[in-house]
């Protein structure tokens, strides 16, 4: 496993750079991680953002978009609009989270 | 009590009356009507390789004479009551319930699939009658742009479309319009498959083949009109036959039961299928939300496992066996030769030998023509061996014997790390 520093705190990283460790993320650090992609946080990049942790949290994976969008009340097409081309993987690396694994 | 008679459902009913003393234990299946069909052949159908005859059966004769079949429709369970409703008014009880009942295409769940296109120049094969359908449309299509498309994973059969673009390519070089047909295969996946040694092997066979990727497509709508595939980042893929896999959703009954998640499947424990919410029911094959493929296979190894793991349960004993995710698929790549993949949760499909190590006789990730004489032989094997519960000569938990293990250690880097 990587580690990266940021925020002057050493983070798990795999080998894509997603946090793996649940409890090393915070909000600033969410936001360095957004500045990291070029996606600049607002209100509603945070809705998102809160609804994924707290998801992880109650069901133990990344929630897919299909997720976020029917029990998150944010719609895909808005989705795309906050996390430009790739809203799965972009949403849920600012959110310290493994990729949705959704696929099989 | 089991609700589904389709692969997994009649597999675990035939299983578990050799098992249950008849005195102890009465097994009920319900399903809508008595056609139990090869979903396999749907593959087949299109290209005439297969006649509908060929892949049904009757659900009757297909379940051991001890269970009981009843034919309905299921309005809701009733989980703390312990009762299924049907649509017709009758009721059973149940000490213990297995849901079975799959997965389903959901076209009406895509904005403008449902339109005036629909089964016109929009088809699909994940249905008996779309593959009587496209079968009828095939015979005569004279060439154009055919766009191959996943609408959003999971699916039934995750590797079907591919082989479907493999299969159309061949049907095509036969008829001698091939040149006369500009091929896309459009997918919300990063590339050809979910996992990343088996993508790059199918996604070599997609060009060699001459057909276009076009990745990362969230499908939005489409666009009737136009015909065109609209994703949600405003890409737009244009056709003139499409045939799309529609989001795939497990039954309403489920939902309306409160016992689903938002694409109707159970959550259940991966390794032993047991609801997280009720200790009463299970949930098997395609309609539950395990992390492995929605496979015939699948389903297999997971009620030979199953199977012993209810025994336990019954007996008030804690469940000791774990299932492994595995799954085992032929992948037809056309002009008689198949292609194998052999994997679970832990470990992506590799190259190597199957069963046997350095002997085969199959090969995986590799086309051949014994994987392709495999896959044929499989419809034989699916009626007489595998729903009568009978045992195959091949163990429960993928084996790493001939596999190219050495592979995960220079290939694991996926894809390349995410950028703006």
């Amino acid at each position: 496993m990587a580690t990266t520093v940021i925020n002057g705190k050493e983070l798990v990283v795999d080998d894509e750079g997603f946090m793996t460790e649940y409890d090393q993320w915070d909000e600033n650090i969410g936001q360095e991680l957004a500045t990291a992609i070029g996606v600049d946080m607002t209100d509603d990049h945070w809705k998102v953002i809160r609804f994924l942790r707290e998801d992880f949290q109650a069901k133990g994976e990344t929630p897919t978009i299909r997720r976020v969008s029917t029990a998150g009340g944010v719609d895909t097409k808005t989705l795309f609009r906050l996390f430009p081309k790739k809203p799965a993987k972009k949403m849920s690396y600012i959110a310290g989270l493994p990729k949705p694994h959704g696929c099989v | 009590m089991i609700l589904g008679g389709g692969t997994a459902g009649t597999m675990a009913a035939n299983k578990l009356r050799k098992e249950l003393g008849a005195s102890d234990w009465a097994i009920t299946v319900i399903d809508a009507d008595d056609e139990h069909r090869y979903q396999p052949g749907y593959l087949f159908m299109p290209f005439g390789t297969y006649s509908p005859k060929q892949v049904t059966k009757s659900r009757r004769a297909t379940l051991h004479s001890g269970v009981d079949l009843q034919y309905g429709e299921i309005d809701a369970v009733r989980a703390d009551e312990q009762v299924v409703a049907l649509t017709d008014g009758r009721e059973f009880g149940y000490d213990m319930l297995i849901i079975a009942t799959g997965v389903s295409p959901r076209p009406d769940q895509t904005d403008g699939m449902l339109g005036p296109q629909w089964r016109e120049s929009i088809h699909e094969f994940y249905s008996y009658e779309g593959s009587v359908a496209l079968a009828e449309k095939l015979r005569d299509w004279e060439g154009g742009r055919l766009v191959v498309n996943i609408v959003e994973m999971p699916i039934k059969c995750p590797v079907a479309p591919l082989e479907f673009a493999f299969l159309a390519d061949a049907f095509f070089t036969e008829k001698g319009i091939r040149d006369k047909v500009e091929m896309t295969y459009v997918t919300p996946l990063p590339g050809a498959f979910t996992k990343p040694i088996a993508a790059e092997a199918f996604g070599n066979t997609l060009e060699e083949k001459g057909i276009d990727v076009e990745p990362d497509f969230m499908l939005m709508e489409i666009d009737d009109d136009k015909k065109a595939l609209v994703s949600y980042d405003e890409r737009e893929v244009p056709f003139d036959l499409l045939v799309t896999v529609p989001l795939n959703m497990g039954q309403d009954f489920v939902a309306r039961s409160g016992l689903g998640d938002e694409l109707n499947l159970v959550p259940v424990d991966k390794f032993t299928q047991l609801s997280t919410q009720y200790d009463n029911i299970f949930a098997l094959g395609d309609a539950n939300d395990i992390p492995a493929s929605k496979a015939g296979s699948v389903a297999h190894f997971e009620i030979d496992v199953f199977v012993e793991n209810f025994l336990q349960h019954i007996a008030g004993k804690e469940m000791t066996h774990k299932f492994d995710g595995h799954a085992n698929c032929f992948i037809e790549t056309g002009g008689g030769k198949a292609m194998l993949i052999d994997f679970n949760y832990d470990y992506e499909p590799l190259p190597g030998k199957f069963p046997y190590a350095g002997v085969g006789p199959m090969n995986l990730l590799k086309e051949s023509r014994v994987n392709h004489l495999g896959k044929l032989a499989f419809r034989w094997i699916y009626w007489n061996v595998l729903m009568p519960g009978r045992s195959m000569p091949l163990p429960a938990h993928m084996s790493l014997k001939g596999k190219r293990t050495d592979l995960l250690q220079t290939e694991d880097k996926k894809e390349p790390a995410l950028s703006a």
